[in-house]
């Protein structure tokens, strides 16, 4: 089941970039999906019944509109602290708990965090994120984790989970 | 001079203004893991936003599609790819620069090279 979610996956990933319908194209890309379906299978794939859930596009289009504007913002951040001649700057690593329990929600956490402003996530060991932050505005643990990870969570938690 | 070449200009002019912002940063800021915030975040939405004026510009169709399909590549090459190099730059022995206030890394990072010099030694 999961090697067939991945082959249509590919598939449909070679339409969208070739573009054309015509025979021959249709063939490499059957061909070539096929080919790469067995090596990638158990990796990409978990568990097929969440895909068809249709309320998990629902949170996916939410959260993609939030993130775009987080990451609009996150700009605008870092050129005004590139701009400024005095560079507000105040560095750091700060380690954040985890609350999502698959891999794929850790990825995408992981990936959202490095778009958002001011923050890279530089390692996931165990339960735990580390993330370099370019203004460390508090030291307080509950309070930073809120600022960096808890805006994204809940969506992630909604689509992955 | 129609609205859709009047988009195109004005995405492109945005896409270019904010590579340069994070060209700057890459010669301004301190350290190699302050760089990379300029470097991540400033060129990535500048580029894409250069690729979502190729869409506007040619339509759905050959062309515009291949640029839309881009985007998403670029976001996850630039995210995976910045974790990638700020890890390998702090296990490589790359120190935070001045005015770094918080490390928390520091202790995992000497736990794994504890061990991993446990596992060298037989």
């Amino acid at each position: 089941m999961r090697y067939i979610a991945l082959y249509i996956v590919l598939f449909g990933f070679w339409l969208l970039l070739t573009f054309s319908l015509a025979t021959d194209n249709l063939i490499v890309g059957a061909v070539a999906a096929l080919l790469i379906t067995p090596y990638f299978g158990n990796y990409f794939v978990k568990d097929v019944g969440k895909w068809v859930q249709p309320h998990r596009y629902v949170w996916l289009v939410i959260y993609l509109f939030i993130f775009t504007w987080e990451c609009i913002k996150a700009n605008f951040d870092v050129a005004y602290r590139v701009l400024h001649p005095a560079m507000p700057i105040k560095p750091g690593i700060v380690k954040v708990k985890l609350n999502l329990k698959t891999d794929m929600a850790r990825v995408m956490l992981a990936n959202s965090i490095t778009m958002t402003p001011g923050t890279i996530s530089v390692d996931i060991v165990d339960d735990y994120i580390y993330i370099h932050w370019i203004y460390v505005s508090s030291v307080e643990p509950e309070i930073y984790s809120r600022k960096v990870a808890g805006r994204f969570e809940k969506y992630i938690k909604m689509i992955f989970e | 001079m129609n609205s859709t070449s009047i988009i195109t200009v004005v995405l492109l002019c945005i896409g270019v203004l904010f590579n340069l912002f994070g060209c700057i940063g890459l010669v301004r800021l301190p350290d190699v893991y302050n760089r990379l915030q300029s470097a991540t975040k400033c060129v990535t939405l500048g580029t894409c936003s250069i690729l979502l004026s190729l869409v506007v510009y040619f339509g759905f169709n050959d062309t515009g599609v291949k640029s839309l399909v881009a985007i998403p590549l670029l976001f996850f090459a630039s995210t995976v790819g910045a974790h990638a190099l700020a890890r390998g730059a702090y296990y490589f022995g790359v120190k935070l620069g001045e005015g770094t206030v918080k490390d928390d890394y520091k202790e995992q990072v000497e736990i794994e090279e504890k061990k991993q010099q446990l596992h060298e030694i037989p």
